[in-house]
């Protein structure tokens, strides 16, 4: 039978949202093809994840086990993953497209005579070939993109499917693997962690995201008091990033992160299309400005027009409230 | 070092309306700038290459006037039915014979953001690489790069040769001055033919992004502001609190 490879990605011991979204999206489009859902999980400790995976139904959930994969590091995950299409002979391989899944797609596509879609907002897997709708022109426009290739490979932007569990028969199969991992040709010295016990910002409900207009601790305080309101994630514009005044792992854009929660505030945020590109897609956007005239308040939901050092603390007093009562 | 920098000419999006504009590939601005400032520091040489029709020979002379040594064209004028995986191919053909210490590429396109032609080149050429670096350093015979990833930065150290692909976060690209510009003309761009490169994907047609229902703009005393935003947050936007 003609399968499905979904690679689930792990970070810092736990599953990834993203990886469930994309499998749970498999699982329909194979029960639909008749085709089987294989989902690979690469992990020092795979066996600890198991159990999260088989939880959204996958028929196979396949562990490769190497102390290599404690950390991300592109060759590891490239012959892992290379090694597993050429067992299994999917057709389609599918991934949460996140920066490690960036790292490592075009590679794997070369290395695996395949082809790739990356960063696809939706996908169809149809009789010989695969389609997709890519967001392009910095979001402003969706490429209808098309491969007839024998393998194709496919990462999904996050927040594009749900993840809905479902029970049914999972077995468990490892997958032999050597690696070795004495290459001195690169190597990994040092993670530089944002630090904090920070929301992942792909996968909070609530995000609250601050630009230029936020300029110093004062301001930072009060968006971080509004995001813990919700216990929602904290973004960033690449202004106030370069700025020093919040990590770039909180870029949210073009070149940061695209999010699609279901509240976003924009906060002194200008709206610039690379910053949009990365966040056009939440579901209610409230936006601070002062300028009325701010391109970010065409997507808004609720614009309001103001200073945010004066909107935000009531805000803050009003939502407490609400929450409340 | 010897540096070679992959540039793409794109469409400019920076503005509103599509005006036809073409420019430098914004992440490709930023490899240039960086393998400018280890060529600074350390020495060495930085080379261009780019697969394009004859019109973007222009992009080509404005990295030139950044301060790039030489440059080598693929004149291709159907870039545009080309996917990454296609560049990729015809870019290692022409690498596979020439030695550089670092080849810099873009994370990504700035028109279509595939961001696939950086490893897929590395790849081809069985080079170790770096994707999506912010910062770039040159030690003995290696590149030390911090690279952006999900939820921190890694530091990692390559043997050269080697291939890393540059986000823009890394630097602001120089502004080319008349001198540079004076001096862009008299620089070598050779001119090279390759007909290879088969894509294994295709556009089949753009579509608009479906527009969002028009929101509402609110003007007043920030007090009433808040509460009238509370008030739309709590009783219509089904956001659950
Ligand atoms: C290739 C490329 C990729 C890029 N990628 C990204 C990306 O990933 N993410 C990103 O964000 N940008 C990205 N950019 C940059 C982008 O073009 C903008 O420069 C950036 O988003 C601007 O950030 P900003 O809105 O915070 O700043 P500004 O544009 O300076 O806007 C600040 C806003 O704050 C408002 N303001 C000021 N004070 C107050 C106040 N007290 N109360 C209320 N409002 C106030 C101002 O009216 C203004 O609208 C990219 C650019 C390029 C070329
Ligand atoms: N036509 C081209 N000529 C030279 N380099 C290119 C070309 N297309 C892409 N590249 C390089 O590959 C990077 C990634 O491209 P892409 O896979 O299209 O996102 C770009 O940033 C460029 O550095």
């Amino acid at each position: 039978m003609s399968r499905i490879l979904v690679f689930v990605a792990t970070d810092g011991g736990r599953i990834r949202r993203a990886s469930l979204e994309v499998l749970s999206q498999a699982r329909e489009q194979a029960r639909d093809l008749g085709l089987a859902v294989d989902a690979v999980v690469l992990s020092d400790d795979p066996d600890s994840h198991v159990d999260a995976i088989a939880a959204y139904g996958p028929d196979r959930i396949l562990t490769v086990q190497h102390g290599a994969f404690a950390q991300h590091r592109n060759q590891p995950v490239l012959a892992a993953l290379a090694h597993v299409i050429k067992e299994t002979g999917p057709r389609v391989v599918l991934m949460a497209s996140t920066e490690a899944a960036k790292d490592v797609l075009g590679a794997l596509a070369v290395r695996s005579g395949a082809a790739a879609i990356p960063d696809v907002a939706s996908f169809e897997i149809k009789g010989d070939s695969v389609s997709a709708l890519r967001p392009v022109m910095a979001a402003k426009q969706l490429a209808r993109t098309t491969s007839d290739a024998s393998t194709v490979l496919v990462s999904v932007r996050s927040g594009s499917y749900e993840a809905v569990p479902e029970s049914g028969e999972t077995s468990v199969e490892p997958i032999a693997f050597s690696y070795d991992d004495s290459d001195p040709a690169m190597v990994l010295r040092e993670i530089l962690t944002a630090g904090g016990d920070a929301v992942d910002l792909n996968e909070a409900r609530v995000v609250v995201a601050a630009g230029r207009g936020v300029k110093d601790q004062e301001g930072k305080a009060l968006v971080e008091e509004l995001a813990g309101l919700f216990g929602g994630a904290i973004g960033a514009s690449r202004a106030v990033v370069e700025l020093g005044l919040f990590p770039a792992t909180t870029q949210i854009g073009q070149t940061g992160k695209v999010v699609s929660p279901e509240l976003y505030f924009a906060v002194g945020i200008s709206g610039a299309i690379q910053h949009v590109a990365g966040m056009s897609n939440s579901r209610v956007i409230v936006a601070i400005n002062k300028d009325a005239d701010a391109p970010i308040f065409q997507y808004a939901t609720y614009g309001l027009v103001g200073d945010l050092y004066k909107i935000l603390p009531p805000l803050i007093a009003g939502l407490k409230a609400a929450k409340a009562g | 070092m010897r540096f070679c920098v992959c540039i793409k000419q794109v469409p400019d999006i920076s503005t509103a309306v599509q005006t036809g504009r073409m420019v430098l590939n914004a992440y490709d601005a930023s490899a240039v700038e960086e393998a400018l400032v280890l060529k600074e520091a350390h020495g060495g040489t930085v080379d261009l290459l780019l697969v394009g029709p004859e019109t973007a020979r222009e992009t080509i002379r404005k990295a030139l006037a950044m301060g790039a040594d030489s440059a080598t064209h693929i004149v291709r004028p159907d870039v545009g039915d080309l996917d990454s995986s296609a560049v990729a191919e015809i870019l290692a053909e022409h690498l596979a014979d020439h030695s550089f210490d670092v080849i810099a590429t873009g994370k990504q396109s700035q028109d279509t953001d595939s961001g696939l032609a950086g490893s897929m080149l590395a790849e081809r050429l069985g080079l170790p690489y770096a994707s999506n670096a912010v910062g770039l350093a040159v030690e003995g015979d290696a590149l030390v790069v911090t690279r952006q990833g999900d939820s921190g930065q890694e530091i990692l150290e390559l043997q050269t040769p080697c291939m890393v692909t540059c986000s823009n976060d890394m630097n602001d690209p120089r502004i080319p001055s008349l001198k540079g510009i004076m001096a862009a003309k008299r620089k070598s761009v050779e001119q090279v033919e390759i007909s290879t490169g088969t894509p294994q994907t295709r556009v089949e047609g753009l579509e608009p992004v479906p527009a969002r229902e028009p929101g509402q703009l609110f003007e007043g005393e920030a007090g009433e502001l808040a509460a009238l935003v509370v008030d739309r947050l709590v009783n219509e936007s089904g956001v659950e609190l």
